[in-house]
């Protein structure tokens, strides 16, 4: 049986108790909204996008260790970054959280960084859902981010 | 009959597993119940020697079905004193129950205009079904607050009845596990001219209940909190609003006479059950209901306030103002269901922590949203206790968490 410590890595509850980009931004920023049914767990991502980039993004809401690291970490992971990359970072995020989309494999050259850590959640079914509600909700901001 | 718990647990197969080489803990049972070997046994009895249609073939299999499922409605109506047998009807679950009184009594009776009263400590299946139909129909629906300690706040409740045609409570929350003076919102809702719903779900598995001394209109409750099988609920109604009530779902087993031109419907109880029904889970219903009766529903609701005093000291005690439980201190007003908050520890880690040593607990927001904004927050950890819990289970339940407090601890 997988032990706490594959779940709980020190950087995911570092995330978790000092969470990056945390805050809202005002429109034009784009605003999304995540839920999850099951445990009621919420996640907010304002979005700035300019010229093909993300150039601010915050994160709202409130939810467990896994949910509320994950974002912080994903926050962090594409503020700055062309949105093809971000999009890309979410592909393959979700499909090292054992979700196939279909398409192809995603390019796993790259390295992950602080997010390697959220690898271990894999092991533990019922957290995956935490784990991926931040980055639905960023595909959904970049989506209305793009209308 | 005196009551042992050890020998309530010997009847439940699952309380013997091991998990990881760990005994069970099993505090969800205000989630679903665990099943026991008399449940278990009856099922796979009538499967194995008795198993045929019910109510529709003449011979001696078919027969002898039909009784027994019928057998098992009547040892329902005792159990919870229905005065007519007929006036229980069997659903998928206590959610279709109460849809099928809004859907059926709400759509004959309520249009734009009228008030329907629900309370702040609804499950979302009392909830929804009325929001539904009210997007339809543009009826009212008031709410009966709480007070701070986790009761309903009753000082306004003439007010909020005036002029409503329906008052639709629960006799026991399944988050703050406080238990509602029934029978006095039963009379405060006739007072007022309005029929009185009661969702029992969590109070008929746990206490001895009497919808006649309620003098309720309407209660719903399901099988699989009763320790009996998932699958059914019940409905039952008085006969005459049953009998005034369009049906709720057609097709077989529900009409006197289908022609082209349109169709009748048949007599109570088959009226409100289309289509073949959860037969098998009824005669585990049966089993169920006789195994409760046979342990008294009296010795249940002692040893579950027992276990409540218990759990509300040891946590208290270990825990001091690192915990926040909510609802009610007092374990005369409430059931053996605990929610509480622990540091700012999420529920979903708790939950997680305890996982590791087999405490299975619920977290999350109990499918009792508008509840929980009103806790302030989006989910709490939910021990549930039943008749097959030990003073150990508490033991188990403090060790856990306060294992979760130091993991969690910066």
């Amino acid at each position: 049986m997988p032990g706490l410590e594959d779940l709980y890595r020190e950087i995911i509850l570092d995330h978790y108790k000092s969470p990056r980009n945390r805050g809202s931004l005002e429109p034009p920023a784009v605003r999304s909204e995540g839920h999850n049914p099951l445990c009621g767990d919420e996640i907010e991502v304002f979005l700035i996008v300019k010229d093909g980039i993300v150039d601010d993004i915050k994160i709202g809401g409130q939810g467990c260790s896994i949910s509320q690291s994950s974002a912080s970490m994903m926050s962090a992971a594409v503020k700055g970054k062309p949105v093809e990359q971000a999009r890309a970072l979410i592909h393959r995020f979700k499909h090292m959280m054992s979700i196939d989309e279909g398409g192809e494999e995603p390019d796993t050259s790259a390295p992950l960084g602080d997010l390697e850590a959220l690898q271990g959640v894999v092991k533990f079914p019922v957290r995956i859902k935490c784990a991926v509600l931040s980055w639905n909700t960023l595909a959904e901001a970049l989506d209305i981010a793009a209308e | 009959m005196s009551f042992d718990v050890q020998k309530v647990r010997a009847d439940f197969p699952v309380l013997a597993e091991l998990i990881n080489g760990k005994p069970l803990v099993y505090l969800d049972s205000a989630n679903t119940s665990q099943k026991p070997n008399a449940v278990i046994d009856a099922m796979t009895h009538f499967m194995q020697h008795g198993y045929a249609p019910t109510n529709r073939s003449a011979y001696q299999l078919a027969a002898d079905a039909t009784d027994k499922f019928e057998g098992a409605r009547a040892k329902v109506a005792a159990f919870i004193n229905a005065p007519k047998v007929h006036e229980i009807i069997y659903t998928k679950n206590a959610t279709e129950a109460l849809n099928l009184i809004v859907r059926s009594w709400g759509t004959a009776n309520l249009s734009a205009g009228d008030a329907v009263v629900l309370t702040h400590m609804e499950h979302h299946a009392n909830i929804v079904p009325w929001q539904m139909l009210a997007a339809e129909r543009g009826f009212t629906i008031r709410w009966v607050p709480l007070t701070s300690d986790g009761l309903l706040d009753l000082s306004n409740l003439s007010t909020l009845l005036d002029g409503a045609k329906a008052f639709s409570f629960t006799a026991m929350s399944n988050v703050l596990g406080t238990i509602n003076p029934t029978a006095e919102l039963c009379a405060a809702a006739h007072k007022a001219g309005a029929i009185a719903i009661v969702d029992a779900c969590q109070a008929v598995p746990h206490m001895p209940t009497d919808v006649q001394a309620w003098d309720a209109d309407f209660v719903t409750f399901s099988s699989h909190k009763m320790v009996g099988p998932s699958g059914l609920g019940i409905l039952w109604g008085r006969e005459a609003l049953l009998d005034a009530m369009p049906p709720f779902l057609g097709g077989g087993n529900m009409i006197s006479d289908v022609k082209l031109e349109g169709f009748t419907c048949a007599e109570l109880p088959a009226k409100f059950e289309a289509g073949t029904q959860a037969v098998i889970e009824a005669i585990g219903l049966g089993a169920a209901v006789d195994y409760l009766t046979a342990i008294g529903m009296d010795n249940v609701r002692a040893h579950e306030y027992d276990m409540t005093v218990l759990a509300l000291n040891s946590l208290n005690d270990r825990f001091g103002s690192d915990i926040t439980i909510h609802g009610s201190t007092d374990a005369a007003l409430r059931g053996a269901t605990i929610s509480f908050a622990y540091r700012d520890v999420h529920p979903h880690d708790i939950s997680q922590v305890l996982d590791q040593n087999n405490v299975c607990v619920r977290a999350g927001h109990h499918c009792a949203k508008p509840l929980m904004r009103l806790l302030g927050s989006n989910a709490t950890v939910r021990a549930s206790f039943y008749l097959y819990n030990t003073p150990s289970d508490v033991t188990a339940l403090c060790d856990a968490l306060s294992e979760a407090g130091d993991f969690f601890t910066l």
